[in-house]
């Protein structure tokens, strides 16, 4: 064990070293803007978005965004794999004291009763107005998630219906790649963007844009859902 | 003082890297090996951001009407990172879950007692 | 800027306090820490964006699916 730490010290000090002499020759906060100034100059005219991360996440370099909510997918499927039991086996505790212990206190159920459709009403605003504001598909998926995180901690005994957070998940990528294809009928390329673009800066622009937002804030609100849901191992 | 400023966020993702890279190597807890992958994932996400900024400039949104083209940060290394994030999440998750099926076979978490591959 | 020194300098010590502590809820709230400076310090980067998707998903998530783990499994490192 004496030598791992050792050797282990060594070798970091000569990674350390590398850095050093890595790093010295990237200035730090000149100007090396060198692809992005096309996507700056003519991101709004193209797309009608003014978040220009947002153009470019979902328009210029859209099929990256596919494969990252397939990597995703493909987690939560994973651990649902792993984490499988065949027979629940149920320990029907009719004991009413270890009933009462289990409940959480009456500041956290109030709470989270009052709070819950507000934070799914913030999570919607993220991603509804991704194209305006920073934001998007992604944060306002997370925050989706951690609302019914809140559900789980406040109440020990309540599961969320795991078939219809399926189906509203698997609607998701389903809208996502059924948009794709439209594009690819009526423009000739896989992710165009085919509908009319608009006048900027209001909801209604920027072409298909904020109906994939949509699809990806459902999808991933509702896969980190699931993710949690397995690992608690509560639904049946 | 100048060469302080220039370096500081270099030795912040620097020391975060190094610092995961010392918990996976030397550390023999599983969940404690986990948590240095998580280092590792966000010095990263750190140094890719600070490459793409320039002094004195904004951020890429146009909602008012005195940013023009000429004053914004690169945003081709926020796309990049916003993906790295989601994607250090869904491997966690995976690894969490292999972590507690190792657990519930073997009754230890200790990397130097799980030797047998074989059941 | 030495408002942005200053948190850095946190950050390296919260993240060698989570080399060094034994029971396992502390390392995780440590690194649940250092989620939430690097958050800020994208702020100060000029990305609004990338801050919003760390605090969400770094801070929150990544904290609760670990204590969820751990529940599960051992809470103390043990020593050989």
């Amino acid at each position: 064990m004496r030598t791992r730490k050792i050797v282990s010290i060594i070798i970091l000090l000569i990674i350390a070293g590398g850095f050093m002499i890595t790093f010295s020759q990237i200035p730090f906060g000149k100007d090396k803007i060198n692809v992005a100034n096309y996507y700056i100059s003519r991101g709004i005219e193209e797309t009608g978005a003014v978040n220009i991360v947002t153009s470019v996440v979902l328009n210029y370099r859209g099929f990256d965004t596919l494969g990252e909510v397939t990597v995703l997918f493909i987690a939560a499927i994973g651990l649902g794999a792993v984490l499988f039991v065949e027979k629940r086996v149920q320990k029907h505790t009719s004991d009413n004291k270890e009933d009462k212990a289990k409940r959480a206190s009456l500041i956290l159920r109030t709470g989270s009763n009052l709070l819950f459709p507000l934070i799914l009403l913030f999570g919607a605003y993220i991603f509804i107005h991704g194209h305006l504001t920073p934001g998007g598909g992604f944060q306002g998926g997370a925050v989706v998630a951690s609302g019914f995180l809140l559900i789980y901690l406040a109440f020990p005994k309540q599961s969320i219906n795991k078939k219809s957070s399926s189906v509203a998940e698997s609607l998701g990528g389903l809208i996502f790649i059924g948009i794709g294809l439209l594009g690819l009928i009526f423009s000739g390329y896989f992710l165009s963007n085919f509908l009319p673009k608009g006048i900027p800066n209001t909801l209604f622009s920027a072409g298909i844009i904020p109906i994939i937002y949509i699809a990806v804030g459902f999808k991933v609100g509702f896969d980190l859902t699931g993710i949690i849901d397995d690992l608690l191992g509560r639904s049946k | 003082m100048n060469l302080i400023y220039n370096w500081m966020y270099y030795i912040s993702s620097g020391g975060l890297i190094l610092i995961g890279m010392y918990i996976v190597l030397v550390k023999t807890n599983l969940i404690k090996i986990i948590i240095g992958l998580h280092f590792i994932d966000t010095g990263i996400n750190i140094l890719l951001i600070c490459i793409g900024y320039v002094k004195g400039r904004t951020a890429p949104i146009f909602s008012t009407s005195g940013i023009n083209p000429t004053n914004v940060v690169d945003p081709v290394p926020q796309a990049l990172v916003l993906t790295a994030i989601v994607i250090g999440v869904a491997v966690l998750a995976l690894a969490l879950s292999i972590a507690i099926k190792v657990y519930e076979h073997n009754k230890t978490l200790n990397v130097s007692k799980i030797k047998r591959l074989k059941w | 800027m030495i408002f942005q020194l200053i948190l850095i300098f946190i950050m390296i010590i919260l993240a060698v306090a989570a080399v060094v502590f034994k029971d396992l809820i502390n390392a995780v709230v440590a690194c649940a820490a250092v989620s939430l400076i690097t958050s800020i310090l994208f702020y100060f980067l000029q990305a609004p964006d990338v801050a919003m998707a760390e605090a969400a998903i770094g801070a929150g998530l990544t904290t609760a699916i670990f204590i969820i783990a751990i529940r599960r499994t051992e809470r103390h490192e043990k020593e050989k």
